[in-house]
């Protein structure tokens, strides 16, 4: 069977201390259960984010990279673009318009 | 100071009050018919103090969390208050990237979306006896945003 590439990670209301720490649980036992290389955010569902959200993100970030894979983010909510610029995020974490687009991007950027 | 409104809330420090206190103050703001991204800038601001007095001040064991949800015509001034163990130095704490707590994956940003979300904070902590967090923001009143539209208007 051939190995899937990327986690695809749906997360589906606000992303606060309170949700931060059950994503990550279950997000961290998923992509060892997969073993796939990268992981894609789908944030479709995600309408609020403080920095509980951040911390969570950067930590899968480490974590995924140093396994060599790369982790990005889709269809990430309007709103969120201040909180996504403001704190830094976005120099270490790319968002797309799409899933597809994410996904292509992190097979283009693994193969460079 | 007469406010035109005035809100008081005490709630557990459990974190999920935290969705409780952001559906709150978005209540309160709403009549004052902010915009959407204001309303965003408020939830995030008052998200991040509320965690901060859960997490830090009580250092996830419990105790009572303060709110005090106030307007002064389009003014909002929020205040998010504990009697957890207060913060030593906050010039220090407010520093971007600064963390106490780096193995809970805490960033340090918090004061710093604080301060980038409202239009003032105001930090006052005792060591030991807790600390309080004033945010303040000035709505862009339907009003204001009608004159603004109207000078754009007449500068064309
Ligand atoms: N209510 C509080 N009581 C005690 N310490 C606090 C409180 N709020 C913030 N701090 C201190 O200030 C630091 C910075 O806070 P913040 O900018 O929100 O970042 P973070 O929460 O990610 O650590 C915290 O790590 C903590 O040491
Ligand atoms: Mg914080």
């Amino acid at each position: 069977m051939e190995r899937k590439k990327n986690l695809i990670v749906k997360i589906q209301g606000d992303i606060d201390q309170h949700n931060a720490e059950e994503i990550r649980a279950k997000v961290d036992k998923e992509f060892e259960r997969s073993r796939c290389r990268h992981m894609i955010f789908d944030f479709s569902g995600v309408s609020f984010m403080d920095s509980s959200g951040i911390g969570l993100l950067i930590g899968r970030y480490k974590s995924v990279t140093a396994r060599g894979g790369t982790v990005a983010i889709a269809n990430m909510n309007s709103d969120l673009g201040r909180i996504y610029n403001i704190s830094g995020l976005k120099k270490i974490i790319s968002s797309f318009d799409s899933l597809d687009q994410a996904e292509k991007q992190v097979e283009n950027q693994a193969h460079a | 100071m007469i406010y035109d409104n005035e809100i008081n809330i005490s709630m557990s420090a459990v974190s999920q009050n935290e969705a409780f206190a952001r559906v709150a103050a978005a209540a309160f703001v709403a009549p004052l018919d902010p915009l959407l991204n204001e309303l965003t800038d408020i939830k995030t601001a008052v998200s991040e103090a509320v965690t901060n007095s859960i997490i830090h001040g009580y250092e996830n064991k419990g105790g009572t969390v303060y709110l005090t949800f106030r307007s002064y015509g389009s003014e909002i001034i929020i205040t998010v208050s504990d009697t957890g163990i207060g913060i030593e130095d906050v010039a220090l704490a407010m520093t971007p990237q600064y963390t106490s707590r780096p193995e809970m994956e805490r960033t340090g940003m918090g004061f710093t979306v604080m301060k980038e979300f409202m239009d003032h904070v105001q930090v006052t902590s005792v060591p030991g006896r807790g600390t309080t967090v004033e945010l303040r923001k000035t709505i862009e009143t339907q009003t204001n945003r009608a004159e603004h539209f109207f000078s754009m208007i007449r500068e064309h």
